[in-house]
């Protein structure tokens, strides 16, 4: 059949693709790279989950697991889960949902993403000479005294990546501001462009911190000279303050977009107008301005002074409101609402769920006391996955299958979506809650053997690793399928508000024929009704 | 060349668009070098008096002299943003070639003084040949030293090859009053480079001139 020009067919060279400037293409290049990060990080737990069927270390040694779950958290942190919703749908929807034609910087949009391939290329360098095993932390002095693996070469990708982020971040922040159709406020901003303006925020004015402490940690390695070299007056301590006041803030570069995908989704799928518009819009805010006030709380043990341990603690319980202000707007939400139960709408009730258990859990660890006894268990493991994956990537795949019709023109089976929300739903929670428990009983995270009484749970989790591991594949075949055997989706499958469904699947090079003019809040759903 | 690139509307929402970038670029630079500063400050109140007697081997008459030509440099960036905005193109060109021309006299002179300090010995990690008592501590500041003016430099090595760049493009005529955002926006970067020199020069050489 013949389409009408869009940005898929405009041009089918390579080079089209590879200096192309246009917003939607760059997002497709994230997709694509951020998909084979993600199985590559997943292939390194496939690995450890087996090792640790057994108590004893069979499969691999304590250097192999080690440079196992450190390939595993810096692939998945800095290669999957930092660029996933901003730079894939970030990239793809914030110009069409302000009514742009572009970012504000298109080709510093592409350098972006070339700094990104060029960084993780910098990354898997490492990993293929032999990988690192200091944990994705990099803490000295593992990474400067101790360690005799690639960490320099490691360390240099991550420090590129981060640009990446940055000129993202820099780019979303200007565009936000300066390229807002006529008639579109602030608080007519869709949620989801909200929740991207506050990560971008965070991707500023933090990551430049991980930049130069990766580079000190080079140049104490590279160079010799010696910053968090205790041997010469200098503090460990010092790495791990200036880490967690990026690594911090950037677990929120990992949930905040994830949040407002939920929004979009939830509001669309109860077919009614979000409740309190301005509180979720400024939740996000709080939640990234409150971020960069609670990094001592990774450092509890860290001999860290017990009245900074109580300001952290303190302040991490902040955290919790804003946090709570969302699940309860979006509970309201739902409240009374016509909900139907596609794929998307799966994903988002299945992200709540998790998030609030992870969230919960985060206040357990914030309290001082509880922490000594589950510091460094797998009950941190337990919930920060909770977050990450329950949280960040459900809303991921939730926003994937939204706006899966508007990326690609094509419906996917309906049947297989819901069975692959529920598959990773339950293949997630046999994963990582024998996690929380097998922590409080006392395992500790990061060795490649333990004792036999906590086997029972290792294998319950690692049975779920491997239903989750299906779960992930399921989407990747259906939706790869969909392309050639889907259904025509038209303009807007969902019945969705927004301007970016009032434009052609797959959009024009240009999104828009003529620059829309905005007159009505968002969400304008359910206004028929209304008496 | 006045009308806007394909996604702007008008060229006044591109050059705002420009300037805010510009200056969120620029807070970036500050949380990255405030990193730098932080870490200094810290080892600077526990290793109070090592530092202090570290910061003498820093020759502080150098130091202020490049202090006066960067300030200069910074005088002639803003003559040539003035320049740009009035479509002087000769005034441009002039004052750009002197800006690039006061920051490569300032990287010789630090470059000048890594070489000094080579030859005394004073390079940590390469070659360190201080003995006694501070020993460790002066290792600590040198380190900082040579981080934190190399990172400067590198900056300013940046910003030298953008000027030569904007010198080579008004030569062609490229610029003019309503199209400059480039001239701008380097010269903002330029006064950036030129402000954290301002608290590295008395933090590092003036320590311990007391
Ligand atoms: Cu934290």
């Amino acid at each position: 059949m013949n389409r009408p020009d869009d940005y898929l067919n405009a041009d089918y060279s390579v080079s089209s693709w590879l200096l192309t400037t246009d917003h939607k293409r760059i997002a497709i290049l994230y997709l694509l790279s951020i998909t084979l990060f993600f199985f590559v990080g997943g292939a390194a737990a496939v690995l450890f989950r087996l090792e640790l069927m057994t108590p004893p270390g069979d499969l691999v040694g304590p250097e192999t697991y080690n440079k196992l779950f450190t390939m595993h958290g810096v692939v998945m942190v800095f290669l999957f889960l930092i660029p996933s919703i901003p730079a894939v749908l970030g990239n793809f929807l914030l110009p069409m949902m302000i009514g742009a034609r572009d970012l504000a910087f298109p080709k510093l949009n592409l350098l972006s993403w070339y700094l990104f391939i060029l960084g993780s290329a910098v990354a898997t360098t490492a990993i293929l000479m032999g990988g690192l095993d200091t944990g994705w932390t990099f803490y000295t002095p593992y990474s400067t005294m101790f360690a005799h693996t690639n960490v320099v070469t490691g360390v240099l990708g991550v420090f590129i990546v981060g640009f990446s982020s940055i000129l993202t971040g820099l780019n979303f922040i200007v565009t936000t501001h300066k390229m807002r159709a006529p008639g579109l406020t602030w608080f007519r901003l869709p949620l989801f462009v909200w929740a991207l303006y506050a990560t971008s925020l965070i991707q500023v004015l933090a990551t430049p911190v991980l930049g130069i402490t990766l580079l000190l940690l080079v140049a104490e390695r590279g160079l010799g000279i010696g910053i968090f070299d205790p041997a010469i007056g200098g503090d460990p301590l010092l790495f791990q303050h200036l880490f967690w006041f990026y690594s911090h803030p950037a677990v929120y570069i990992m949930i905040l977009p994830g949040m407002g995908v939920v929004s979009e989704i939830i509001t669309c799928f109860s077919r009614k107008r979000i409740f309190g518009y301005p509180f979720i819009a400024f939740s996000s805010l709080a939640i990234a301005a409150l971020g960069f006030l609670v990094w001592g709380h990774h450092m509890f043990v860290s001999g860290q002074s017990a009245y900074a341990g109580m300001v952290f603690s303190i302040l991490s319980f902040l955290v919790a409101i804003p946090s709570a202000i969302k699940v309860f707007n979006w509970t309201a939400t739902l409240y009374r609402g016509s909900i139907s139960w596609q794929t998307p709408m799966l994903y988002a009730l299945g992200f709540i769920g998790l998030f609030t258990l992870g969230g919960m859990t985060g206040l357990v660890l914030a309290t001082l006391a509880v922490d000594i006894h589950v510091h460094d268990t797998y009950f941190v493991v337990a919930h920060f996955h909770y977050i990450m994956v329950g949280g960040m990537v459900m809303a991921y795949l939730g926003g994937i299958h939204f706006w899966w019709p508007k990326m690609t023109g094509k419906l996917y089976s309906e049947w297989w979506g819901r069975v692959s929300a529920a598959v990773i739903f339950i293949g997630f929670n046999l994963t990582f809650f024998p996690q929380f428990v097998l922590g409080y009983l006392g395992m500790p995270r990061r060795y490649h053997a333990y004792p036999d009484e906590f086997q029972v749970l290792n294998v319950l989790s690692t049975a779920g690793a491997s239903i989750l591991g299906a779960g992930y594949l399921l989407p990747f075949v259906y939706l790869l399928l969909s392309l050639k055997y889907g259904r025509d989706a038209g303009r807007n499958p969902w019945q969705a508000t927004g301007l970016e469904w009032r434009t052609p699947s797959p959009p024009p090079t240009e999104n828009f024929a003529r620059v829309p003019e905005v007159r009505e809040e968002a969400y304008a759903y359910g206004a028929e009704e209304a008496p | 060349m006045t009308t806007p690139a394909h996604h702007f509307e008008d060229l006044g929402q591109q050059r705002e668009a420009a300037a805010l970038g510009m200056w969120v670029f620029l807070v970036t630079e500050i949380l990255f070098f405030g990193g730098l500063f932080a870490a200094f400050a810290f080892y600077r109140s526990t290793h109070y008096d090592a530092f202090a007697r570290a910061a003498n081997l820093l020759d502080w008459r150098v130091g202020a002299g490049n202090t006066a030509v960067l300030i200069t440099s910074s005088l002639m960036m803003a003559l040539a943003v003035r320049a740009a905005r009035l479509g002087r193109r000769r005034d441009l060109q002039l004052f750009l070639a002197a800006t690039s021309l006061l920051g490569a006299l300032f990287v010789a002179v630090k470059f000048w003084e890594y070489a000094h300090k080579a030859a005394e010995h004073l390079v940590p990690g390469f070659d360190f040949a201080v003995e006694g008592p501070w020993a460790q501590e002066t290792r600590l500041f040198l380190g900082f030293y040579f981080v934190m003016t190399g990172v400067h430099a590198l900056h300013m090595v940046i910003g030298i090859c953008v000027l030569v760049t904007l010198w080579e493009m008004a030569r062609r005529g490229v610029f003019s009053p309503e199209r400059h955002a480039l001239v701008e926006n380097a010269g903002l970067y330029w006064h950036f480079v030129d402000i954290v020199w301002i608290f590295l020069f008395p933090m590092l050489y003036l320590m311990g001139a007391h």
